[in-house]
């Protein structure tokens, strides 16, 4: 592929800290070559910004290989920028040409709310998790691995939604802010295996308080949360939760 | 004196001995008794949850921003276990034996063998948790086969067993956090241990939204930190990653464990320009089916497509033929960096290799015609058949190759070189997992136990959970049985106090430098000088050097580092300035340890050390110990050595012509 | 867990929203079938708004469709209050905004827009409601007529009349756009909302919204263009 140099005009969210206001920046950077990742393009203008002695700019990243979830940035009105399937430390700068300007923001949600930068605190995803993403089994107590066999489609489509990275690029692209893709993915791949059997229920039933609980919103089954979803989270699993919902909800004895 | 603390008796006997016979904690006690857990990778969330199951009271610390984020998440092939599901021949002592052989005899008998025994209990253990691995469509797991072993034990969840292992652990460490037995701490990095009267007893860690230090008691501390890849600044790590923790705890007492065995991955996305800040593995799955060529002719810059199949030189196949594409990781890797270094490589860096899957296209295509019984196929047809096939079992790194380069891979070859993937050396540790400092343990990749020179593939994933979940909620009952009269010693303690102005001095002098350089010029610099002369093949006269240039960078980095911000803030490049820091003091070290083992064995190639024909020469002789480094002031260290013995597996040269 | 957890999570909320849907898609399947009856006259000249009028006086009736209606005005009311509330509180969750909106990257503008749409269907069911129900129902306002022996309103020359104003037909087909739109994203994602989540179902589901969202609203808005445009007399 040939490559090729370009300037771009970057307008970045600044903010010192979650009391600040916060600002957008706008900076130049020259020589970006279309080879570089999106981030290597942040370092090199991070770079020339200490050595003229300004602060750098914050954003979390840390696999760089589209995997851990870490990396953020809504860019030019999408979170993760313009590719398909793919995160923000994936997208490389062949997407643009000479004399861009690419906007930069923060995840906006209530739930999210800012560090520093583009860094946002997304620990709630983590207390959605705490009130039931999991299947209560302590070490040890586990029978033989093949003991409990798994219906090939339904271990498959467990582990399509297992694939969440939890990076809450759906709760960004959301306009309600909702978190629902996460959750239903959780729910989805822990629903459709046998081991997720006995927690059924209450796991829906809590995750979802904790997910209101949190300040997220509600699903209107928009779908952007799904156009934007680095791993390809179906929408389905959405749906999905409904139905454990509305069935854990509705025949529970209390 | 080193003690390894290795039971008595027969080695398939000693885990089990050991577990009859160590002491245990009553209920009541672990109530009181405190863990930390630094690392919320495979191994730290295994512990974590594990101990905090068993009712401890646990802390566990991360730098990233949830306990999900950890570079374990990165693995792609899949973890071994010995449950010959397969029926193909595989048992506990194969696996003991493979993963001694793999690592060129290495590595300690005893952990190795206690790590083949658990194993299947991992796969139980996982599956019980949720971890979708791939199944039959009878419903039962699925296995493939990974280099260096003759039998199918590879558990794996497509292309993302290290992710699945990991958010089966977090889940488990978050149900624990729900529980209130585990209490976390994200964005948090630990950059002291305090040790009270010779043992460990707690740390200080920098919140990393504040700025604020902060000190945590802990009985005993667990290490669970990862690798150090990154001392070569371009790895497969994430950007993250680091050994601080590790080198902290190393000047507190802990000895370094051979330091300078690291595994270079032959198939790496290359290096496209100085502005890389990592780089991408590629499934060693790809080898296959990929051929890897170069041209026959030096400084051939026709187009892959252009090159006929005479000019090329398939030399693996041609230096190699029994195993060909499929030598093991250290062999392959080397093989690349000699034919670019003759001149032969690819791309404009020069620094690359093709690997290509053409022929495997034809085959798969001419494979389904012959399935499908389609008359008269046209080579169109045929190649696109051959694509389809290779697009289902390779499909999503293609995707990633392309996403990367631009290039599409079904078409071109793909351009590959070996990259800094694995560290088998880390923090010395007993057959307990305890460091050198009574209290203070590490797990997983962070310590330096089980893989010996070379580490085999899927052997990764399935070390940090058997640390994690069977090993160290085992052995630290032993070391916190003696605990329970140790009450909670405040953070007032003169200790604590001190361990803390330490930090802050260091983190003061830092931002005080006020220098020109940045902090990531300097890493580049330690790197690139890491890579040349200890990296894929080393010499002593490289290595001597090495260690002068390391010095000088060090000064120079004390003397002219800028750090903006401040330090009572959310400061990334004061982060980085702190491991950067001990990345170098690192990077002596291995030097030193590379220089000292004047023998090749694994990823460790001493250019003196080489048969005629250019391959690893090993000299048990005189190397068969493990180099346990000791601390003893800025550039000095003493090597203390644990003589390997090898009663069940004995060594043998390895030999892929 | 209580009643009232399950109707105050945003998922209970969104049953309610997507139950009332259904039940208010299937009145509309009943009130387009009885308005559809007007065309009997392009067929029959003579025919003079008979048969509506008669299915018209049998959607008042009996007791037992009275009832029915107070159910009706419930599901609206449950619709629209629980509508609101979701709408203010999705709203809320997110104070500080985008600079660059996300717009239709990823969604469709009506599948984002359902309130501004439900609100605009609401208007126009007021005046609806005054222009035919209040004056069927509450005042008794309308001019009698005669079909074998039983007295009925004549509903259908009061249509002729109200859609002769052609502010009126302009309100009544924007209704019927609006209704089109909120349709085409609610058939389908009260479906989803209820829970079905099969993929090979939601694909029909989301194909057959489409079609009913056009169908319905194109003959709700061919009632006031037909008496406007005198195709019916």
């Amino acid at each position: 592929m040939e490559h090729y140099n370009m300037n771009l005009t970057l307008k970045v969210w600044k903010q010192k800290n979650s009391q600040d206001k916060g600002r957008f920046e706008t900076y130049q950077v020259k020589n970006i070559s279309s080879e570089m990742s999106f981030l290597e393009m942040f370092d090199v203008l991070n770079e020339e910004l200490i050595r003229e002695g300004k602060e750098p700019i914050a954003f979390d990243h840390d696999c760089r290989e589209g995997i851990c979830g870490m990396c953020s940035m809504y860019i030019d009105g999408r979170p993760h920028g313009p590719w398909h399937a793919n995160t923000t430390c994936q997208l490389h700068m062949r997407a643009y040409k000479d004399g861009d300007t690419i906007v930069v923001e923060p995840w906006r949600a209530n739930a999210f709310p800012v560090i520093k930068d583009l860094m946002v605190d997304r620990n709630a995803l983590d207390r959605i998790v705490q009130a039931g993403g999991y299947i209560s089994v302590n070490t040890g107590n586990a029978v033989d691995a093949n003991a409990i066999p798994v219906e090939k489609d339904k271990a498959d489509a467990s582990f399509a939604a297992a694939a969440c990275i939890g990076c809450g690029a759906c709760v960004a692209a959301c306009k309600n802010s909702s978190a629902m893709l996460f959750l239903s993915a959780k729910v989805s791949h822990l629903a459709l295996l046998p081991q997720g059997g006995p927690e059924r229920k209450s796991r829906v039933l809590n995750m979802v308080a904790q997910m209101d609980r949190e300040g997220f919103g509600a699903c209107t089954n928009t779908g952007a949360c799904e156009a934007v979803c680095p791993k390809e989270i179906s929408i389905s699993n959405i749906a999905r939760l409904n139905a454990e919902y509305i069935g854990a909800g509705l025949v529970s004895e209390k | 004196m080193l003690n390894s603390k290795i039971p008595a008796g027969p080695l398939d006997q000693k885990w089990t001995d050991f577990k009859g016979h160590c002491k245990l904690v009553n209920p009541a006690n672990k109530r009181k008794l405190e863990v930390i857990i630094v690392g919320t990778g495979l191994a730290g969330a295994s512990a974590a949850s594990s101990l905090g199951e068993l009712g401890y009271k646990v802390k566990a610390f991360c730098f990233q921003d949830s306990p999900r984020r950890a570079h374990s998440i990165a693995a792609q092939g899949g973890i071994n276990a010995a449950k010959n599901y397969q029926n193909d021949g595989d048992s506990v002592f194969r696996l003991f034996y493979d993963t001694i052989k793999g690592g060129d005899y290495r590595a300690r008998e005893a952990n190795v063998h206690r790590l083949a025994e658990v194993s299947a209990n991992i796969i139980d253990q996982c599956v019980a948790q949720g971890v979708p691995f791939a199944r039959e469509y009878g419903g039962l797991l699925s296995n493939r086969s990974f280099g260096g072993t003759q039998v199918q034990r590879t558990f794996y969840a497509a292309g993302q067993t290290g992710q699945q292992l990991l958010i089966g652990a977090y889940q488990s460490l978050e149900r624990q956090v729900a529980l209130g037995n585990v209490e976390m701490y994200n964005r948090h990095e630990m950059l002291d241990v305090v040790v009270i009267d010779g043992k460990a007893r707690g740390i200080i860690v920098r919140n990393l939204v504040t700025g604020k230090l902060e000190r945590h008691f802990g009985h005993a501390v667990l290490l669970c930190t990862g690798g150090y890849g990154n001392v070569f600044y371009l790895s497969t790590n994430a950007m993250g990653s680091n050994v601080t923790a590790a080198w902290k705890a190393h000047k507190k007492g802990a000895y370094f464990g051979n330091p300078c065995f690291t595994q270079i991955h032959p198939t790496c996305i290359p290096v496209s320009g100085d502005h890389q800040s990592k780089l991408t593995l590629m499934s060693e799955s790809l080898r296959n089916d990929g051929r890897i060529w170069v041209p026959k002719a030096q400084g051939d810059n026709r187009k892959s497509t252009e090159i006929p199949e005479n000019e090329r030189d398939y030399y693996l196949e041609r230096r190699y033929p029994a195993f060909g594409n499929l030598v093991p990781r250290d062999v392959a890797s080397r093989a690349a960096k000699e034919r670019c270094d003759a001149g032969y490589g690819v791309g404009s860096s020069k620094q690359a290799v093709y690997l290509d899957f053409a022929d495997a296209i034809q085959r798969y295509g001419k494979g389904e015609v012959n399935k499908r019984n389609i008359q008269g196929a046209t080579p169109e047809m045929i190649t696109q058949l051959g694509k389809d096939v290779v697009k289902e079992k390779y499909g999503n790194l293609f995707d990633m190759y392309e996403k990367i380069t631009g290039e599409n891979p079904y078409e071109v070859p793909m351009r590959i070189y070996p990259a800094v993937h694995y560290t088998m050396g880390g923090l010395w540790v007993d057959y307990e997992l305890m460091t050198t400092v009574p209290g203070l343990y590490a797990l997983g990749e962070a310590n330096f136990s089980d893989h010996g020179a070379n580490r085999l593939g899927a052997s990764a994933l399935m070390q940090g959970l058997a640390d994690g979940y069977f090993v160290v909620p085992y052995t630290i009952g032993n070391y916190l049985a003696d605990e329970i009269r140790v009450s909670a010693i405040p953070t007032d303690h003169p200790a604590f106090v001190e361990a803390e102005r330490e930090v802050a001095d260091r983190i003061n002098h830092l931002m005080n430098v006020k220098g020109k350089q940045t902090v990531e010029s300097f890493h580049k610099r330690l790197g690139k000088i890491m890579w040349d002369k200890c990296g894929m093949a080393r010499n002593a006269e490289g290595l001597q050097q090495a260690i002068e240039e390391i010095r000088q960078l060090k000064k120079e980095f004390w003397s002219d580092v800028r750090i903006p911000g401040e330090v009572n803030e959310m400061n990334p490049e004061l982060d980085k300035a702190n491991r950067v820091a001990d990345f170098i003091e690192l990077g002596e070290l291995m030097c030193i340890d590379a220089l000292n083992r004047n023998e090749s064995c694994g990823g460790h190639f001493r250019e003196e050390s080489q048969t005629e024909e250019g391959e690893a020469l090993r000299d048990d002789i005189n190397f068969s110990y493990v180099s346990a480094w000791e601390f003893a002031g800025e550039h000095n260290w003493n090597l203390h050595k644990e003589e390997l013995e090898f009663e069940v597996a004995k060594p043998t040269q390895r030999s892929y012509k | 867990m209580q009643w009232s957890e399950f109707f105050t999570s945003s998922v209970g909320k969104k049953f309610v929203m997507g139950l009332t849907g259904l039940f208010l898609i299937a009145f509309l399947v009943v009130h387009v079938g009885i308005n559809a009856t007007i065309f009997a006259d392009l067929f029959d000249p003579t025919e003079n708004g008979a048969m509506f009028n008669k299915a018209a006086h049998f959607m008042g009736a009996t007791v037992l469709i009275r009832i029915m209606e107070i159910g009706l005005f419930a599901g609206i009311i449950l619709h629209l209050v629980q509508g609101y509330m979701l709408e203010a509180k999705n709203r809320s969750s997110r104070s500080v905004g985008y600079a660059v909106e996300m717009g239709n990257k990823g969604s469709k503008w009506y599948s984002r827009s359902m309130g501004l749409l439900g609100t605009i269907i609401l208007l126009f069911l007021v005046i609806h409601l005054a222009h035919f129900w209040v004056k069927a129902r509450i005042t008794h306002t309308l001019a009698p007529v005669t079909y074998n022996g039983v007295e009925m309103h004549d509903m259908f020359t009061e249509m002729k009349m109200v859609f002769s104003q052609s502010w009126v037909v302009i309100v009544y087909v924007a209704g019927c756009i609006s209704l089109a739109y909120h349709l085409a994203h609610g058939f389908q994602s009260a479906f989803r909302t209820v829970g079905v989540h099969n993929k090979k179902y939601n694909r029909i589901l989301t194909n057959l919204g489409l079609c009913f969202a056009v169908i319905v609203s194109v003959l709700f808005a061919l009632m006031p263009i037909a008496m406007f445009l005198k195709w019916v007399e």
